[in-house]
């Protein structure tokens, strides 16, 4: 069973590496090949997730067996909580695919887009399932570079100068968690997870330990866009073509930073309540200010960006929770309520900021615009786009029946269990905050008088229309994901990964 | 001792030069010196002392072998590092294109 985890980094490898050879002969290959990698992929995922094997799967690259005990190989490890971060990448991927195919018409070497975009996924795959901390890095760095050649796509002004931002913070990021790599490997002298993590518990808390769970999170923080560093996001975000900024915010902030930041400091290190502490503390902080400054903004995309620094503040609160609460020696119950939130808002924060990034996408298409005050009565023009981008931002601000609902409901009650009252405030607040700006987002694009000066609005082609209503009808449909019957299989085993 | 609090200050210069320099060449050299102090501290923990090179001969001698996984990591890091700086100066020199500069207070259409 486990031979199928290397697929999900050989196959996106082939097809970049195909896509250049075969796409000078076949123009259509690119665009057809790419969205069936990541379907396949992603039937393997739903398949392994509907199999019901609880036990996680180990896959040694190069079939080098232990010695003594001791690890050799790579491994790549399938557990319930990579499982749910393959699924929604590939899902995202997939869809973002199939998007493009109408989308880049207009960009020229598509051929180069479609590699990247191959090279992204693959990169992203592969942190995801690695058990080893410097294939981690590796990987790490291939959807990093994959991504600063896709936000400089355009090689306009604006997209060059958010590409060299966001590679020197990118850049300084992975060096800090190089470090901390070189760092741990110097005081246990191995790089297995599994291994490190049982010389930690042996050795107990040290300093050294300690600066390296400070480097992590600064290095992880800085990929995952929490607020005293989140510079880069807005400008790169709202920079790259849609397709991609959806696949940015969707995925990427989330597969190499939030889910590396919390593999490492669940199922690595000792949890410490200071640890705890700084996480909660920076969550508060992205999901107030992020939503803060969301408000003023007057770029659909910039928005959109800094609503995902916002959102991705909420992932984190809950996940902070939980480790404030296991770190005190507190119920495991409230700790696994807090966590169950956190994955279920990471799962549908990728839905719908993939669905509002191609709403964008859609509009610009549409119209060549994305400043709200030139925009207006679109819900006319663009029915169809209105509908799903009116669906998005009712899921995004919680409003029920939609997934997002049902996700922060969670969120906070976990935190009044927990008798944190201030964040189940601060969390019930900025939701409020994001419904305002996302009413003001719709009325001012859709709803508001038709401007004199649009000339014309294009028509949406059909591929773009099907991803759009096709993660518009998930938005609905993750709200099932709530059910206990479906809970238990998707977002349980996640749950259990982390907590023991 | 002092070889690795050495690493340190060249990381720390390299992050001065980040964050001081206004040239893009500049910011480019700085993150490099950044990443080769890494690249020395990595090769400074696989060595011990009086160590040979980790190649097991016919001989049967008992000899004290250097750790050969920093230094596999190293390479690795290197070629990395190498498509970082080629993607970084790829853009500064199309940057510089546009705006005719390598000044970034002069690169500022966008606001942060």
């Amino acid at each position: 069973m486990e031979s199928f985890l290397p697929l999900y980094m050989v196959t996106p490898l082939a097809a970049a590496f195909l896509i250049p050879l075969v796409g000078r002969v076949f123009s259509a290959f690119a665009r057809t090949i790419t969205p069936l990698v990541f379907l396949l992929l992603l039937i393997l995922g739903i398949h392994y997730l509907l199999s019901g094997i609880s036990s996680p799967l180990t896959y040694e690259v190069g079939g080098w067996q232990p010695v003594n005990g001791i690890p050799i190989a790579i491994y790549l490890v399938l557990d319930g909580f990579s499982t749910i971060l393959l699924i929604t990448i590939n899902l995202i991927a997939f869809l973002a695919a199939f998007y493009s195919i109408s989308y880049m018409k207009k960009y020229t070497a598509e051929n180069n887009y479609y590699t990247l975009f191959c090279l992204m996924v693959a990169g992203m795959n592969g942190v995801v399932l690695t058990g080893d901390l410097f294939n981690l890095y590796v990987f790490l760095e291939i959807a990093a570079i994959s991504s600063y050649a896709l936000v400089a796509f355009g090689v306009e002004k604006t997209e060059l100068e958010a590409s060299f931002k966001y590679q020197v913070l990118g850049g300084m990021a992975s060096l800090l968690i190089l470090l901390a790599i070189g760092l741990l490997y110097w005081a246990t002298s191995t790089l297995n997870i599994t291994d490190i993590s049982h010389i930690l518990m042996i050795q107990g808390d040290n300093k050294i330990i300690l600066f390296i769970q400070i480097l992590l999170i600064t290095g992880f923080g800085l990929k995952a866009a929490m607020v005293p560093f989140h510079a880069w996001l807005p400008d790169a975000h709202s920079s790259a073509p849609s397709p991609i900024s959806a696949m940015l915010s969707g995925i990427l902030i989330k597969a190499i930073g939030v889910y590396v930041l919390f593999r490492l400091l669940f199922n690595m290190f000792t949890l410490t309540y200071e640890i705890a502490l700084t996480i909660t503390v920076l969550a508060v902080l992205s999901m107030v200010i992020g939503g803060i400054l969301a408000i003023g903004q007057q770029d659909y995309k910039r928005l959109l960006a800094y609503s995902s620094i916002s959102q991705v503040g909420y992932i984190l609160l809950a996940m902070g929770i939980g480790m404030m609460v296991l770190a005190q020696n507190g119920a495991k119950e409230i700790a696994a309520l807090a966590i169950l939130g956190g994955l279920f808002h990471l799962i549908n924060h990728a839905v719908f900021k993939g669905l509002m990034f191609m709403n964008a996408g859609a509009v610009e298409h549409a119209t060549g615009i994305r400043d709200l005050a030139k925009l207006g009565g679109l819900a006319k023009w663009l029915p169809l786009t209105s509908a799903t981008s009116f669906t998005g931002s009712m899921a995004i601000s919680g409003i029920p029946p939609f997934s997002g609902f049902f996700s922060k409901l969670i969120i906070i009650i976990a935190a009044i269990q927990a008798n944190y009252y201030l964040l189940a405030f601060l969390a019930a607040l900025v939701s409020i905050i994001t419904l305002a700006y996302f009413l003001k987002l719709q009325k001012n694009i859709f709803y508001a008088t038709f401007p004199e000066h649009i000339e014309r609005v294009r028509k949406i082609p059909f591929t773009m229309k099907c991803s759009m209503v096709m993660l518009a009808i998930l938005c609905l449909a993750m709200s099932l994901l709530i059910i206990p019957g479906i809970r238990d299989i998707v977002l349980i085993p996640a749950v259990e990964v982390l907590i023991d | 001792m002092i070889v690795y609090l050495m690493c340190f200050i060249l990381f720390l210069t390299g992050m001065y030069g980040v964050l001081s320099q206004r040239n893009l060449i500049k910011i480019v050299i700085g993150l490099s010196v950044m990443e080769i102090s890494i690249f020395l501290f990595m090769a400074l923990i696989g060595y011990i002392d009086a160590g040979v090179a980790p190649i097991v001969t016919q001989t049967g001698e008992q000899l004290i072998y250097v750790d050969p996984l920093p230094q596999a990591m190293v390479l690795t890091a290197i070629v990395i590092g190498l498509a970082t700086n080629a993607m970084l100066l790829a853009i500064a020199i199309r940057l510089y294109k546009k705006y005719k500069t390598f000044d970034v207070r002069k690169i500022n259409q966008l606001k942060g």
